[in-house]
């Protein structure tokens, strides 16, 4: 059985359709890359899993267990297990990073203080932020913030974590210290999957490639295949440009 | 003028007149403070309602934008008359300062809420979204998150509301509510010349607002010195 499975999905912002017949199943420890242009619908699938935008048919399972997007309390439970770091950092501008890190685990999951503060400084210690603790994020650079929404998404011991496009907002040298941690992550075997336009490093840490147009996948498989072989033109032609510069 | 003054000036500054401005000024404080403090919370959860979304909660958002709107609009002293006359027919024997309290609650609440909305909104979208995508409730958020963020943008004009809303708590008199302008009015009656009598009134109106408006301005600065290195 698959951690997560996805089947038949669709999802739409009003009359636009963004996600049509998706299927994709995760399996524990995959690292998924999911590429392709803007506007094909990546971040959109992260979206839906988090519940944030409401799947319109189709099924998400999580270990055989469809999840109805309709019941809160069942996308409460779903958020317990998934989280998801995304472009633009998204911390509180309203508190130090100690407290962006260790707010939910005490507030909302009622973990016991002084155990989840041990935790979230080893995982800002980990990102390489053990000195920023009691910094605000807007005395960050963009990649520390980065690297703080990291830590606080691995504060809540997702089993799956969703990176939307999270080196997309960085300057071009920031880039390397936030893949540096999501690199450690794939290294340490946590389920993630990827939504990037570092093609470098999706080939690197993915252990499957997912390329998507126009609100479908249209291959996917190993790093190698679809960049080296791509079968289909529409990967074929991607490829070929990114690969140009 | 100032001779005038002076020479009403042994006969105003009695015990019994100093202790009627003084119960005066207690009401006129304690209904601005009504106002002011249940104002706000129920500001507060008028525009927490208006920030809602989803078809359950659809008739609650309805009636807090009525609300909202309503009273914004009409004028304080049409307000304050239709309570006067609907609890003269339902509650006959409420007092005259109760009357006046729940009334200046009304407008302080259709007010504030909206100064509330603005700043609630004014808190950049992906503030909800990361609260949502952690599980935090609507409270939560708005406590934790929301609030703590758009207290700069509410206070500055929630202050100056407060100021303007003492003095308006000076209609209350048209109902026969003893408060400072009634008191003024009073004095002036019992023969006082009205530079005098309403001179009183103009000076204890000053000695509450003024206090208020320095807090305002003291916790302005507070909140823009704990976010230190923007300058």
């Amino acid at each position: 059985m698959h951690h997560l499975d996805i089947t038949a999905l669709e999802a739409r912002y009003g009359a636009h359709t963004v996600l049509s017949g998706i299927n994709l199943s995760v399996g524990r420890g995959d690292v998924i890359g999911l590429i392709g242009p803007s506007g094909s619908g990546k971040s959109t699938i992260l979206r839906v899993l988090m519940g944030l935008l409401p799947p319109g048919s189709g099924s998400i399972k999580l270990d055989g267990v469809a999840v109805n997007y309709a019941n809160a309390r069942e996308v409460r439970r779903l958020r317990d297990r998934i989280a998801i770091v995304f472009q633009q950092y998204n911390l509180f501008q309203n508190m130090t990073v100690l407290q962006n890190v260790t707010i939910t685990p005490i507030k909302i999951k009622k973990r016991p203080k002084a155990e989840v503060e041990e935790e979230a400084k080893a995982l800002l210690a980990k990102v390489g932020l053990a000195d920023k603790f009691n910094s605000y994020p807007d005395q960050l650079s963009g990649g520390q913030q980065q690297r703080v929404a990291i830590a606080r998404a691995l504060a809540l011991r997702p089993e799956i974590l969703l990176l939307d496009e999270v080196t997309a907002a960085l300057d071009p040298e920031l880039v390397s210290e936030v893949l540096d941690s999501i690199r450690l992550l794939a290294k340490e075997g946590m389920t993630m999957m990827i939504v990037s336009h570092e093609m470098g490093f999706i080939r690197e840490v993915a252990s499957r490639v997912v390329f998507m147009a126009s609100g479908k996948i249209v291959e996917e498989g190993p790093a190698a295949q679809i960049f080296d072989a791509p079968t289909q033109a529409r990967t074929q032609d991607f490829v070929s440009k990114i690969l140009r510069h | 003028m100032f001779s005038q003054i002076a020479s009403e000036w042994p006969d105003f500054a009695t015990y019994y007149n100093m202790l009627f401005l003084a119960q005066a000024a207690g009401t006129t404080l304690a209904l601005s403070a009504l106002g002011v403090v249940l104002g706000s919370l129920l500001g507060l959860a008028l525009a927490v309602t208006r920030t809602t979304r989803g078809r359950l909660l659809a008739p609650l958002r309805t009636l807090a934008f009525t609300f909202t709107e309503i009273f914004r609009r009409v004028p304080f002293l049409v307000t304050l008359m239709l309570a006067f006359f609907v609890f003269q027919m339902f509650f006959a024997d409420t007092s005259l300062f109760v009357v006046a309290a729940v009334t200046t609650t009304l407008i302080a609440a259709a007010f504030l809420s909206e100064i509330i909305r603005g700043g609630l909104n004014s808190v950049h979208p992906n503030q909800w979204e990361a609260a949502a995508a952690m599980n935090f409730s609507l409270l939560q958020t708005i406590r934790h998150v929301v609030l703590p963020q758009a207290w700069r943008i509410i206070l500055p004009p929630a202050f100056g509301f407060f100021v303007l809303f003492i003095k308006d708590t000076a209609l209350a008199s048209q109902i026969g509510v003893v408060e400072l302008t009634y008191a003024g009015k009073v004095l002036n009656n019992k023969g006082f010349s009205p530079a005098l009598a309403f001179g009183a009134i103009l000076i204890i109106y000053f000695l509450i607002s003024y206090p208020l408006a320095r807090l305002g301005a003291a916790l302005e600065a507070r909140l823009a010195s704990s976010r230190h290195h923007r300058s």
